[in-house]
């Protein structure tokens, strides 16, 4: 047995807490659908979820689905990221390139990325471009205008000391401003991260063949509840599974930031 | 060496916003010379310092350094600032390398001074730490280390002890003075605690403030051998309350 100071100890760690906030809620539907107070065609137990899982993962439905969904996010993000990097850097460092990108980037940023899918299919149909596309734009301004804000903030005093250390133009860039915000870019694109796998889902809605979302949708149609939740859980699985990738990249790279 | 400073002003904004922040200021510096700036917060000092390390340019009047005048940044004036003074992802070792290797020279050229600049700092044993694993005073003394390393003909000091807790200052003064006696550093030290400047200064100005301006002069003719002791003599005491007295009647401030 346990002395209760370090069981306190114990259940104070914040991982024995996160599991005991999930596990919760899981007890909580696990009662509800064993007691039948509501319809299961609503709410499926979650034996039958793991029943229609197993099902979608052995007919390989599922990984198919989400590779095509992780496929979409990240090429995606990459274009979004790789772009607004440099952009990003130079309306933070540029007086000039800030005040002419600003407001059109402020004013397009409050456009809802979703509201642009019905464009987007005019424009390239119904295959991949459109979805990736849509997360271009959901992300990239985002993106810039956080990169902008981290490079705004880096302190004259690292810049001024470089300077007087002999220091000039690019290499002032890629050794001061760099490094110094590398731990926020990586936090902006792990919290951009978050609406692109959004974004995915939402098109894949409207219109896709395959997809975590396109399953959700076809779900809905045969009103398979235990399907849209095996979808629910294994999009919110993935998106934790990138944040955590996100975090532990973050504490390697940048020790000294913590 | 020789820093010149002739007839400076420094004005910031335009038209109606336009302000004076430094009025003819003139200096001049020479080799192994140390010479201090006091005055309260708004009496330019600082600005006096980013004019001559080149981070400003003078609205009228010129810098010239050994004849060349000073146009822009450069490492044959290194500077300490008071905050963020070093790398934060960079160890004790990389920061004090930092200019050299932004100049390009060898790798073992870098490692040797690295070496040789830590040592001088007394802090051979931090080379591999992180700045956040450094207490303030060793931050300070890796700061001063690496404007060395390049060889500066003028260090260019900005408040260097500014934020350290009082006994730790007074350590690193007297870490300062010692090391400007073993090196036979120049340096150019911006304070606005009047003691720092008297104890470690040939020389020191008075400044103040709106606009900026050099109201009096003193050459510090005190005895440096014992530090310790001179903090607590006589002499010392008498003209740090002269001077005190004095910036107090210049701007109403307490200091």
């Amino acid at each position: 047995m346990a002395s209760p100071p370090t069981l306190r100890r114990l259940l104070s760690h914040p991982w024995v807490l996160g599991v005991l906030g999930i596990l919760t809620v899981f007890l909580f539907w696990l009662l509800v659908t064993s007691i039948g107070v509501v319809d299961k065609l609503f709410l499926p137990s979650p034996a039958a979820v793991w029943e229609a899982g197993s099902s979608q993962f052995q007919r390989g439905i599922l990984v198919n689905d989400a590779m095509a969904s992780i496929r979409r996010v990240f090429l995606g993000f990459v274009i979004s990221a790789g772009l607004a990097l440099p952009i990003g850097i130079a309306m933070g460092t540029n007086r000039t390139i800030c005040h002419l990108l600003e407001p059109l980037m402020a004013l397009i940023r409050y456009m809802p990325a979703p509201a642009f899918i019905p464009l987007l299919i005019i424009y390239f149909g119904l295959e991949e471009l459109p979805k990736v596309m849509l997360i271009f734009i959901g992300t990239f301004f985002f993106n810039a205008l956080m990169i902008m804000d981290a490079v705004k903030f880096v302190p004259s005093e690292l810049v001024e000391t470089a300077l007087t250390l002999g220091g000039r133009g690019l290499p002032i860039l890629t050794r001061v401003v760099a490094p110094f915000i590398a731990p926020q870019v990586l936090d902006t694109y792990r919290i951009n991260m978050a609406s692109a796998w959004n974004l995915v889902i939402v098109a894949e809605l409207v219109a896709a063949n395959e997809g975590l979302g396109k399953r959700i949708s076809l779900a809905q149609r045969f009103l398979r509840t235990d399907e849209i939740f095996v979808g629910l859980i294994v999009i919110g699985l993935i998106g934790l599974m990138i944040d955590l990738g996100f975090r532990f990249l973050m504490r390697r790279a940048c020790s000294w930031a913590n | 060496m020789h820093l010149q400073v002739s007839q400076v002003s420094k004005s910031f904004g335009t038209g109606r916003d336009l302000k004076l922040v430094l009025e003819d200021i003139s200096l001049e510096l020479v080799s192994g010379q140390f010479m201090a700036l006091v005055g309260s917060s708004g009496s330019g000092k600082s600005t006096v310092m980013r004019l001559i390390a080149g981070l400003e340019r003078p609205s009228a009047g010129t810098i010239h350094l050994d004849g060349e005048q000073v146009r822009r940044p450069g490492s044959d004036r290194g500077m300490v600032f008071q905050k963020y003074s070093l790398y934060p992802w960079l160890t004790a070792a990389q920061n004090v390398a930092f200019g050299l290797s932004l100049q390009g020279r060898g790798k073992a050229e870098i490692r040797e001074r690295t070496a040789y600049f830590l040592d001088v700092v007394g802090l051979a044993d931090a080379a591999r730490l992180l700045p956040k694993e450094l207490s303030g005073g060793m931050q300070q003394r890796v700061a001063i280390a690496r404007a060395l390393a390049t060889e500066p003909k003028v260090l260019l000091l900005d408040e260097p002890f500014g934020a350290l807790d009082l006994q730790i200052r007074e350590s690193m003064q007297e870490f300062l003075h010692d090391l400007w006696r073993r090196t036979g550093l120049t340096a150019l030290l911006i304070t606005h605690d009047i003691e720092e400047a008297l104890l470690l200064a040939g020389t020191v100005h008075i400044m103040a403030p709106r606009p900026g301006r050099v109201v009096h002069t003193v050459d510090v003719g005190l005895d440096r051998s014992d530090l310790r002791h001179l903090r607590v003599s006589q002499p010392f005491l008498e003209l740090r309350e002269e001077l005190a007295s004095r910036l107090r009647s210049l701007d109403g401030s307490l200091l």
